[in-house]
């Protein structure tokens, strides 16, 4: 037997004898996603119980080096680790901002001292990040924010408002950018911060979306004290973190637009033949039967593409150029297969409450697939950098 | 399998692309169109190409070839469109090579096919029978005479049709070709439509063979040809050459969807320089976000185009038995998106985009016409659904 072989069986027997048993159902609402921090409300012993283990073994983040609070396991290993966590239905121990977003960027641009602080405790669960991105006055032209952040000798005084901040209500730290230099150029006078979301002076207002959901808050900041070891990178060249950062967001984003392997729910076209119904082998509605092949079409395209892409940065190419490609198009893509969802579902796809309606599952999740080609950037920022970073296209003055 | 080309389809890639750009470039298809060549190709450009095996990629090497596969065929035919280079890259080996190697006995492929891969013996596949793909609606007979077989039929647009030797012909020899028939079942392989159907041998130059040469707005080759009791040699199983026919067109349509892709690559990157030079209210037009987007967009078109290529090539070297599906999806993808880069090439390049002195023109031809051949998005989006179950 050989090493990969032995360690998938072991995965295996130590996945049936750690994942509890209501941990390997799928799961019914958003409400059972683990995120994990200093406030969460599990919401079952077996959920706290599987995070725990699984955050001892390093496996909430397996790729990453055992000092961080990762499994370091090579490539393989993790492809049999997820392999066998699938077989089992196991969910997710923990859905973390931190681990998504904030750690490549760590990884990249942190000192030692500040990834052995705080990698560890985004690995067990432990801190629930959020990130300060947007402001009110500053959405797609991201580089002109205006939150300060003011030099004090021993510490900064952080000072404005950040918008649309993923879970700010209930995340424990925050990693913002700030402005560190008024008098410079836009993109060189911005600084990466990490703060404790309960340091003196920070506030947060959920905001109630479309959906009926409020995933996202503002937050306010009112003279907070930010000690000076908590700037990653160098002072002012915190925009090349933001970018990298970026880069990440839009890569997950992108994921939106494939077809996800072994996923449980109900795909599309089982959606449209239960709701339409088949005629002489075909969807009895030739102009949904059409719009749908078309999606289809679009959707396994981008997948390969997905794929391809991959396969090109495993031979060693550069993947800027194709986060774009990837959340432009997986963005548009995800919220094509939500109208269809609802043209195919009809006016049942349009309840909002009650059990009859999964309480407005495919309505709200319809509504929040608006928001894939704004935020992370809006797809026309996407076309934008396509145009001038990969197309080369003169730019106005 | 992984989606990219190995060194080897890379190193290829190279040389074909340096090939066309100075042995086929647009002026040479210029010239055959100008001087109305004869054969509509040139035969010196050809046994250059088989002699670097380009003819025989996907042959085993007891037939002469070079025991590669469609993967390295689409790659050369990536390379051919381009330039838009004719040559008989896609009725010889696309078609009638694939056609051959499926159906034929060891005999005839000992007969046929190292004549092909040595650039000799050019073949084509007579298909279609009106304006439009449609492969069950076939109304051409073929009658068993002794030992060979009498054909009587019209075949329409045959590529290459005027120069090919052997011209493998698709003809009835059961079945009705009824309208009914052929609406209804195409390509579930055991309706009325494609049951009964056969491939047969023909020669050129056999008796009651009349061929006429069709010209096209793509300045590219195809040939009306009439049969009227023509000898027609059995290839395969009498009634039984659906699956072959089916298959051969989903080879073709992947290596033609390559050629597309290609076509649509140098569309594209030739109306790039174009919005980097010309200038309009003082500023290069470039600088316009109205174009820009629409240039952004035509990028990701091209970038999914190259992965179902890639995809539906691969699919058919390994035998998978998502291959049919897979040459539908490229069609699409591809036939979609070249409409979109043609269209967006003469209206991105202006009034200079409607003269004939702008190559772009020639590719909005060269695009319609390969997407009508073997199927255009339409036949192939309801093809696809079908595939998929629905």
């Amino acid at each position: 037997m050989d090493e990969l072989e032995q360690f998938r069986q072991e995965t295996r027997a130590w996945l049936e004898a750690n994942c509890p048993a209501s941990m390997r159902v799928p799961m019914k609402t958003e409400d059972e996603v683990c995120w994990g921090g200093r406030h969460f409300e599990f919401s079952s012993d077996d959920q706290r119980l599987w995070l725990q283990r699984m955050g001892e073994k390093g496996w909430t983040v397996p790729d990453w080096p055992v000092q961080y609070g990762g499994g370091g396991l090579d490539r393989k290993r993790v492809k049999i680790l997820h392999e066998e966590m699938r077989n089992l239905g196991c969910r997710s121990p923990l859905s973390s901002l931190g681990i998504l977003l904030l750690a490549p960027a760590m990884l990249k641009y942190a000192s030692e001292e500040q990834k052995l602080e705080h990698l560890p405790k985004i690995a067990r669960g432990e801190i629930r990040w959020c990130q300060g991105y947007s402001e009110p006055g500053s959405g797609s032209d991201l580089a002109s924010l205006s939150t300060s952040a003011v030099d004090m000798g021993d510490h900064y005084l952080v000072n404005g408002a950040k918008i649309w901040t993923s879970y700010g209500d209930k995340a424990d730290w925050i990693f913002c950018l700030v402005r560190t230099d008024p008098d410079a150029p836009k993109h060189e006078g911005i600084s990466f911060l990490l703060f404790d979301m309960e340091s003196e002076g920070v506030s947060t207002a959920p905001i109630r979306l479309i959906s009926g959901a409020s995933p996202f808050c503002q937050t306010f900041f009112d003279n907070v004290k930010v000690p000076k070891a908590n700037l990653v990178g160098e002072l002012n060249k915190g925009w090349t973190i933001a970018k990298h950062l970026l880069q990440h967001e839009r890569s997950s984003a992108a994921s939106l637009g494939a077809t996800a392997p072994g996923s449980r729910k109900q795909s599309l076209q089982e959606m449209a033949v239960d709701a339409i119904g088949m005629k002489d082998g075909k969807l009895d509605d030739p102009i949904f039967r059409q719009k749908l092949a078309r999606f289809h079409v679009r959707e396994q395209a981008f997948t390969l593409t997905m794929q391809r892409v991959g396969d090109e940065m495993k031979a060693g190419a550069d993947p800027g150029p194709a986060s774009s490609l990837l959340k432009y198009y997986g963005s548009e893509t995800n919220k094509e297969r939500r109208e269809l969802m609802i043209a195919a579902g009809g006016l049942d796809a349009l309840g909002w409450e009650g059990e009859e309606f999964e309480e407005g599952r495919l309505a709200r999740s319809w509504l929040r697939s608006k928001a894939n080609s704004i935020e992370g950037g809006t797809s026309e920022i996407q076309l934008n950098i396509i145009a001038k970073r990969v197309l080369g296209l003169p730019q106005a003055d | 399998m992984a989606l990219v080309l190995n060194e080897e389809q890379h190193l290829l890639k190279s040389s074909a692309e340096a090939f066309f750009r100075e042995r086929a470039p647009v002026t040479a298809l210029r010239a055959l169109r100008d001087t109305a060549d004869p054969t509509g190709f040139s035969r010196d450009l050809w046994r250059e190409m088989a002699a670097m095996g380009w003819a025989g990629t996907f042959l085993p090497e007891e037939y002469g070839g070079i025991g590669c596969g469609y993967t390295e065929l689409g790659v050369v035919m990536q390379a051919a469109g381009r330039t838009l280079a004719a040559s008989p890259l896609f009725a010889t080996v696309a078609l009638g090579a694939s056609a051959v190697l499926l159906a034929g006995s060891a005999e005839q492929k000992e007969r046929l096919l190292p004549a092909v891969a040595a650039g000799e013996t050019l073949l084509t596949v007579a298909l279609q029978e009106g304006p439009h793909h449609r492969p069950e609606r076939v109304a051409t007979s073929a009658v068993a005479n002794g030992e060979g077989y009498m054909l009587s039929g019209a075949k329409t647009y045959v590529p290459d049709g005027h120069v090919a030797d052997v011209i493998v012909v698709v003809a009835r020899t059961a079945g009705a070709g009824d309208e009914e028939s052929a609406t209804s079942g195409e390509g579930a392989g055991d309706s009325a439509g494609t049951a009964g159907l056969s491939l047969f041998l023909v020669d050129r130059e056999a008796a009651g063979v009349m061929i006429e040469r069709r010209s096209m707005a793509d300045s590219r080759n195809m040939a009306e040809v009439r049969l009227d009791g023509a000898t027609g040699e059995l290839l395969g199983t009498a009634g039984e050459a659906w699956p072959v026919i089916d298959t051969v067109i989903d080879r073709a349509n992947a290596v033609l969807a390559a050629e597309m892709l290609g076509s649509a690559q140098a569309a594209f990157e030739r109306t790039m320089e174009y919005l980097k030079t010309r200038e309009q209210f003082g500023a290069l037009i470039g600088t316009f976000q109205a174009l820009q987007h629409r240039a952004a967009q035509m990028f990701c078109e091209i970038e999914l185009s190259k992965s179902v290529v890639l995809k539906a090539l691969e699919a058919i070297d390994a035998d998978a038995p998502d291959a049919a599906l897979c040459a539908s999806l490229a069609k699409v993808q591809v036939s979609d998106m070249l409409r979109l880069v043609s269209d967006e090439a003469i209206q991105m390049h202006g009034g200079i985009g409607m003269t004939d002195e702008e190559d772009v023109g020639l590719y909005l031809k060269r695009a319609r016409v390969a997407q009508q051949m073997l199927g255009d998005e339409n036949c192939h989006l309801d093809r696809y659904a079908r595939l998929r179950g629905y």
